[in-house]
């Protein structure tokens, strides 16, 4: 009966949302999003009611929520160790070695024949297999996964930034020597503006790169805290609402990266048509 | 040649940088133990030999590298527990299907998502956030989870895999779905056009670019996936890497990672492969 019930009330709000994405008003784009959202959650937690499914196997979002607000400090201090300590660093230092690398193999036609397929090709890797080596090297604690980041994120940022110091044309190249500007200045002025959209692109793919491989390399060996640490070790004990509650907290520490990249992007790259209208 | 010259030097270059790397890093234990034994340290020609050939090295040689993928692929029937195939072919048949069942659902949902305003607004945004979300973290979860209810180990890495390589393959296909013109869906209206024909005659054909952009990123993912779920599992990539970690075994870390990098390229070659061929036929290579 009550499998019924929830089909109806999941009907009932799907015509809801179908109706209101006819409409044509400001603000309609995040409600239908929101509305849909919403109705999953509580089809969630209706369902894991009225069926009895045990919370070993999926917990209700109530108790997801509860858990989540009863134990912040232990949320929190995994955020810091996995992702502020761990991922932030990471990439930080892997995008700036990229950027360096990139600039320093641009005056050199030979490197960048050599290294663009290389670079391509471990772009494509399943690079996090290196995280138990980099435990091993680093030990446990946030400098290991900070290690594996590094390696994960700067191939995909060496990539886009090398593509991107190409992305000048020969005309502006032409005019910046017309004003007899030597290899910094047109470097400083032309080139790397020129390739912020690209050194962009490569910062966003990082963004979502950065997280993953702390969390994994936390599977492989950390101290009492952490994302990793803290699914695997509430895995052992059935703890899956503490489980949610840490997926809950990487998906908005994730997202939230994202956007802070995508935000400085638009700052920076208010000139180039993609950010335009 | 002139082509390989460049990235075949920069790869010996790496083969050079990684000798000197394993010397450095593996020489302490050199020393440590002459210094049990009361020995002099040893000479540094003595050094880089002992380095080479130590048995849980930090950093092994690239030789030992080679010899011990060799010994892993070749050194015993390749249905043994210990053999690199074995456990490279239990990787590749989870990675396979899981990105078989997640770009069908992939390209199903994005299907909808062209045809169904409701649909592309309440479910886009989430497909598109879910991007910028770790994803990954949920793959132990999942996996105790479906032990829990029953399902075989092949089964939870399969979902895994695909629940990765999902997500890239909707984004990507509802990009394609939606690249022709305005003119060109205008002309199939006045052909008196329905809705199924614009699919397959115009937005399928259409997509195709995109579909293979999206296939490449997603079977890289799906291997990801794989890799992770093993980590929980006894047979596998993932469980040989997770093993090696416990035990120390450096060489057979190595060999995984060697196995699994080449996997993945292979795939994503096979993958690029395909893409020419198709495009070409379908006169879209650019």
């Amino acid at each position: 009966m009550m499998a019924l019930e929830l089909i109806a009330l999941w009907l009932a709000a799907w015509a809801g949302n179908a109706w209101l994405a006819k409409q044509r008003f400001a603000g309609v784009r995040y409600i239908v999003p929101a509305l849909f959202g919403v109705t999953v959650l509580v089809i969630w937690q209706l369902a894991v009611q009225s069926f009895a499914i045990s919370p070993a196997i999926l917990p209700p979002p109530s108790a997801i929520f509860a858990r989540a607000m009863g134990s912040l400090p232990v949320l929190w201090g995994d955020f810091v160790q996995t992702f502020l300590r761990g991922a932030l660093s990471g990439y930080l230092i892997g995008c700036m070695a990229a950027v360096i690398v990139a600039v320093l193999i641009d005056r050199s036609a030979f490197l960048q024949a050599g290294l663009l397929p290389i670079g391509n090709f471990a772009a494509a890797l399943p690079i996090v297999g290196v995280a138990p080596i980099m435990v091993m090297w680093f030990g446990f604690d946030w400098q290991s996964k900070a290690a594996v980041v590094v390696i994960m994120v700067f191939f995909p940022m060496l990539v886009n930034t090398m593509a991107g110091l190409r992305a000048s044309e020969a005309m502006q190249r032409d005019l910046m020597a017309t004003y007899s500007a030597g290899y910094w200045t047109s470097l400083l002025k032309l080139r790397l503006p020129a390739a912020m959209p690209f050194m962009f692109n490569g910062l966003k793919i990082c963004s979502t790169l950065a997280p993953i491989g702390a969390i994994v390399a936390e599977f492989f060996g950390s101290p009492t805290q952490g994302m990793g640490f803290r699914i695997n070790a509430e895995i052992g004990r059935t703890g899956l609402d503490m489980i949610w509650a840490t997926i809950a907290v990487a998906a908005l520490a994730g997202s939230g990266f994202y956007g802070l990249v995508a935000l400085i992007e638009k700052r920076v790259t208010f000139w180039h048509p993609s950010q335009r209208g | 040649m002139r082509r390989f010259l460049p990235v075949l030097s920069v790869l010996l270059a790496l083969v050079l940088v990684w000798y000197g790397a394993a010397v450095k890093l593996n020489a302490q234990w050199e020393y440590d133990q002459a210094a049990r034994a009361g020995a002099a340290a040893p000479e540094f020609g003595q050094l880089v030999a002992l380095t080479m050939a130590q048995k849980s090295p930090v950093l092994p040689a690239p030789h030992q590298v080679v010899v011990g993928l060799w010994q892993g692929l070749t050194g015993q029937a390749i249905t043994s527990k210990r053999s690199l195939v074995y456990h490279a072919w239990v990787t590749l048949s989870g990675t396979l299907a899981g990105f078989g069942i997640g770009t069908g659902l992939g390209v199903l949902l994005a299907a909808a998502i062209v045809h169904n305003r409701a649909m592309d607004m309440s479910v886009m945004p989430w497909a598109i956030a879910s991007q910028m979300v770790p994803i990954v973290a949920l793959a132990p979860m999942l996996a105790v989870v479906m032990n829990a209810l029953g399902a075989s180990g092949a089964m939870t890495k399969a979902v895994i895999s695909a629940y990765l390589s999902f997500f890239p393959v909707v984004v990507g296909m509802v990009k394609g779905l939606r690249s022709p013109e305005v003119s060109q869906l205008d002309l199939l209206t006045t052909y008196a056009a329905n809705k199924a024909q614009v699919f397959w005659k115009l937005r399928l054909p259409a997509s195709m670019p995109y579909f293979f952009a999206s296939l490449k990123v997603g079977i890289a993912a799906a291997l990801v996936g794989a890799i992770v779920a093993e980590l929980n599992q006894p047979v596998g990539l993932g469980a040989r890497l997770l093993q090696g970690s416990y035990y120390s075994q450096t060489v057979q870390i190595w060999a995984a990672l060697f196995v699994a990098a080449s996997m993945a390229a292979v795939l994503v070659a096979l993958m690029a492969r395909v893409e020419t061929r198709v495009l070409l036929r379908m006169g879209m290579s650019r």
